[in-house]
């Protein structure tokens, strides 16, 4: 039971904050994808940072249960399946999230995006076999990895770094590109200008 | 208006956070199985079965990791299926609170309409195709934007960034592409 109260105090933060930072905007999101906007950007590295910093200091301080991590494991399908979503995510301006939370907030462009990718995912558990087969699925690297060695962690690392560190640096590092990033890398776009 | 970048960032960093202090690392595309499963198991109950320690399925992807996603399918109120609908609900009231899209933006939104114009039959076939595409590659990535992107390079874990090399190596050129004109 505490796990549902828990599952609805945090989805309701999350989808309140992602709709207040503009991500379940495709206009939003277009003008981050196509470089003219990068505040959305900033925004979601300044997140990860900040998410990073305070995940890893709270390990080290013992107040962040180590076990509470869930790495995924690294395959070409990660690759490959990153690839296709970032053509649905610029196309539509939706990823799975964010369609879901911009379905709810009434867009009905959106609620074409979550209707196809609940067929999307039905035709992936169809032909889930085969991709197996194809060893697209075929761990790589090692698999379920961090980028150093996690104290306490079941993961192994892919360097000896001293994981808990490497993530607050890391996520230093995130916020620094987050403050350093220009809000607009794109400037010759068309413009319709307003009459005079 | 959004939140400007800072406070919305940290916000959302702050999400993030609370979500492995308390539970585990957000993610969401998963949900989009366990929904798919949850219909098809109510049209042919065959789908979903129990076992001794625990659920099956027929199909293979609901069947793997000790049938993971099958015993998600036979408990809809589980704490990432939970998840996803408040966070839904999230959605809708923040939008209401600060005055709801109007009924042009609730179609059609302004970027694609600046690049595109009027048509709603363009838009929505658009989009239910790129939600497919989405959704089939964040299915056999095995996540998504936040639960391999965020989640997961908040995580150092090396997925996290082989996931968002591939998703920004074809999202940023076709925005490029398709979007040149301003909203």
């Amino acid at each position: 039971m505490t796990s549902i109260l828990l599952a609805i105090v945090l989805g309701l933060s999350f989808g309140v904050v992602l709709d207040r930072v503009g991500a379940a905007n495709p206009t939003i999101l277009g003008k981050m994808l196509n470089l003219t906007n990068l505040n959305l950007a900033k925004a979601i590295l300044l997140a990860i940072g900040t998410g990073s910093v305070l995940m890893f200091a709270g390990q080290m301080l013992g107040l962040v249960e180590v076990g509470h991590m869930s790495v995924k494991t690294a395959y070409i399908g990660v690759f490959l399946g990153g690839l296709l979503l970032g053509v649905g995510w610029a196309v539509a301006g939706f990823c799975p999230g964010t369609g879901v939370v911009a379905a709810a907030a009434g867009r009905k462009d959106a609620m074409f995006f979550v209707a196809g990718g609940l067929l999307g995912a039905a035709a992936y558990m169809m032909t889930y076999p085969s991709m197996k087969a194809f060893g697209l699925l075929d761990k790589i690297a090692g698999g379920k990895v961090t980028l150093g060695t996690i104290p306490g962690a079941k993961y192994e690392g892919l360097t000896a770094l001293p994981g808990d560190i490497l993530g607050i640096v890391l996520g230093l590092g995130f916020i620094a590109v987050a403050f350093a990033l220009p809000e607009r890398l794109v400037s010759n776009r068309v413009r319709v200008q307003p009459a005079q | 208006m959004p939140l400007n970048w800072k406070l919305g960032g940290v916000l959302l960093g702050l999400v993030f956070f609370a979500a492995v202090l308390l539970v585990k690392p957000i993610g969401v595309s998963t949900q989009f199985v366990i929904l798919d499963g949850i219909v098809a198991d109510a049209v042919s109950p065959a789908l979903v079965t129990q076992t001794e320690d625990g659920f099956t399925s027929t199909n293979a992807y609901l069947a793997k990791s000790g049938g993971k996603y099958a015993k998600s399918v036979a408990n809809p109120l589980n704490y990432g299926f939970v998840f996803v609908l408040a966070m839904a609900l999230g959605g809708f009231l923040s939008t209401r609170l600060r005055g709801g899209l109007d009924a042009a933006e609730r179609s059609i939104p302004a970027l694609w309409r600046a690049n595109f114009g009027d048509s709603v039959a363009k838009r929505y076939g658009v989009s239910f195709l790129a939600g497919f595409i989405a959704l089939f590659g964040a299915r056999l990535a095995g996540g998504c934007t936040s639960g391999h992107m965020m989640s997961g390079m908040m995580q150092t874990s090396l997925s996290g960034y082989i996931f968002t090399l591939g998703a920004f190596a074809t999202a940023v050129p076709i925005s490029l592409m398709l979007f040149k004109k301003e909203a």
